[in-house]
């Protein structure tokens, strides 16, 4: 696992999220040895099993399916609505939950266990009181052949 | 261990009160219990508060100076929206304990309007960026994965709205009194699918307070008006797929349910009325199925049979429920054991389930915090 390189770049804007030594973003969590259950990010002990010192840490799929969704249509004020949050179950394992984008908002459009694809970019534009952008991770329904 | 009873509980008609305090709501409702009961706060051994607003505020204490400081011990209590029922529940397992014959509860919240959501994180707020933490949409996400899993449609989920604010015109403690037709709840304003405005709890201002005594005290001061507490459980929420991204709100329920059938010695079968945590319509379907009012897969079709309204097989929120009476989340979980209780009593006017003799209440913190009581009408 490489280090966080010198901060040239927008800052994650979970601490899961990690970019590689050639510069791709992935997701990363954390697989226990005992139990085989996958958590997104970093734990002490596992949360299901308690292991303690069983956590191997590595990057999680970029492909997953849609679990559940909701269309927001009303957040708090300047969150630009409306939008799918929703719960994705990545292959392999784990589950996110985030922006489901490039669909549309409406309940018609989206299916249940649809194959989605992680991607990463900038923050919709937010920045922190210092004005440090932010990368980020969306969920897009899965384009046809784009591999694991 | 001496059996715990309910002697004094009563509740603050639901509202907007902002030009009074917390500790003053929280104790005019611990007064309106202690008249109740027939008690002073000189006989009262310990107290337990709930708030969550002012969880760092010592409420209990602050509470204490409006009605008498005798010097007990007081404890303050936050646990989400359980935390009425967990402060109820501290007062029963001190009871239990043998610590103390006369012990009180009080719930109390004051809120603003609008949505609840998650804390801002530090960097950037994460809203509508990773999915939303807000409450309309997180239970919206629980009904969602309900209706993958067994169909259930928009309008079943809408039909628990239009149930609780009929029954909440019964109920002259309720926030609202009106009825919502069908249409209406479906064409409000869409929240987050398949919550409209009029599927989501009412944020409003509100305590309620029980006095709990022991079976001794009981004895001594007449059992007549007393309400047996059969079961006090509290759970959290076990490790599930998916529970670090979308609560869980299902497991902890169905074992603190699983676990009260057990200490009451009953089954969901012999329940007369439930007050269940409907803090959005979605939820309240979810949650017949957890509290095994139905099997699983049958909730939609139990709300479509009528059997949750008032007159039917098991009457679920008579009160009008979070939906319609409203949800001052501290307080919520002793206003639900008010209005069992006052059902058991037999003094619930005009929404009386007719010889009741077993009420159900249960709430639930998002995070997770599930605390289910079973309560017992003692008088023939």
């Amino acid at each position: 696992m490489s280090e966080a390189r010198e901060n040239t770049g927008p800052l994650p804007v979970v601490p899961f999220i990690k970019t590689s030594a050639d510069g791709d973003a992935y997701l990363e969590g954390s697989v226990c040895k005992r139990c085989d259950t996958t958590h997104l990010g970093l734990r002490l002990a596992c949360s299901k099993c308690g292991a303690r010192d069983a956590l191997q840490v590595g990057p999680l799929a970029k492909r997953g399916t849609l679990h559940t969704f909701t269309i927001v249509h009303r957040s708090f004020p300047g969150v630009a609505v409306p939008y799918v949050s929703a719960v994705v179950d990545l292959d392999g394992g784990g589950s996110i939950k985030g922006n489901l984008i490039n669909v549309q908002p409406d309940p018609e459009h989206i299916a249940f266990g649809m194959p989605v694809e992680v991607v990463f970019g900038d923050a919709l534009g937010r920045k922190d009181a210092k004005g440090n952008s932010y990368l980020s991770y969306f969920f897009q329904p899965a384009s046809q052949g784009s591999s694991r | 261990m001496s059996d715990v009873y309910v002697l004094g509980i009563d509740m603050l008609k639901f509202g907007r009160f902002p030009e009074r305090t917390v500790p003053q709501l929280g104790a005019e409702a611990a007064l309106l219990a202690l008249d109740d009961a027939g008690l002073t706060v000189q006989q009262v051994e310990a107290l337990y508060c709930a708030n969550l607003g002012q969880a760092n505020g010592m409420v209990a204490q602050r509470l204490l100076r409006e009605i008498g400081q005798t010097g007990i011990p007081a404890v303050n209590v936050a646990n989400a929206c359980a935390a009425g029922a967990t402060a109820f529940r501290e007062a029963w397992i001190s009871i239990k304990a043998g610590l103390y014959d006369v012990v009180l509860a009080v719930g109390v919240e004051q809120m603003g309007r609008g949505l609840l959501g998650g804390a801002a994180p530090q960097g950037i707020s994460t809203e509508g960026l990773l999915g939303s933490s807000t409450m309309p949409a997180v239970f919206a996400e629980a009904g969602m994965e309900h209706s993958r899993k067994y169909g259930t449609t928009f309008e079943q989920f809408a039909k628990v709205s239009v149930k609780n604010h009929k029954h909440s015109t019964l109920n002259p403690k309720a926030m609202y009194r009106y009825e919502t037709p069908l249409p209406e709840v479906m064409s409000a304003e869409m929240i987050a699918y398949p919550n409209t405005k009029l599927m989501c709890s009412v944020n409003v201002d509100g305590a309620a307070a029980a006095v709990l005594v022991s079976e001794r005290k009981a004895r001594e001061l007449g059992m007549k008006r007393a309400v047996r507490v059969k079961a006090s459980v509290l759970t959290s929420d076990p490790w599930q797929e998916r529970d670090l991204v979308m609560a869980d709100i299902n497991t902890c329920t169905r074992i603190a349910a699983q676990q009260a059938y057990e200490m009451a010695g009953i089954g969901p079968d012999e329940l007369d009325l439930v007050e269940l945590h409907d803090c959005f319509a979605t939820a309240e379907i979810l949650h017949y199925e957890n509290l095994g009012l139905c099997r699983d897969g049958e909730g939609g079709r139990l709300i479509d049979s009528g059997e949750t309204t008032l007159g039917g097989r098991i009457p679920v929120n008579v009160s009008g429920g979070l939906l319609s009476k409203g949800h001052p989340l501290g307080a919520t979980g002793i206003a639900n054991i008010y209005e069992i209780s006052t059902h058991l009593r037999g003094e619930a006017g005009e929404r009386q389930i007719e010889g009741a003799r077993y009420g159900l209440t249960h709430v639930l913190g998002l995070g997770s915090a599930c605390a289910i009581h079973i309560l017992e009408r003692v008088s023939a």
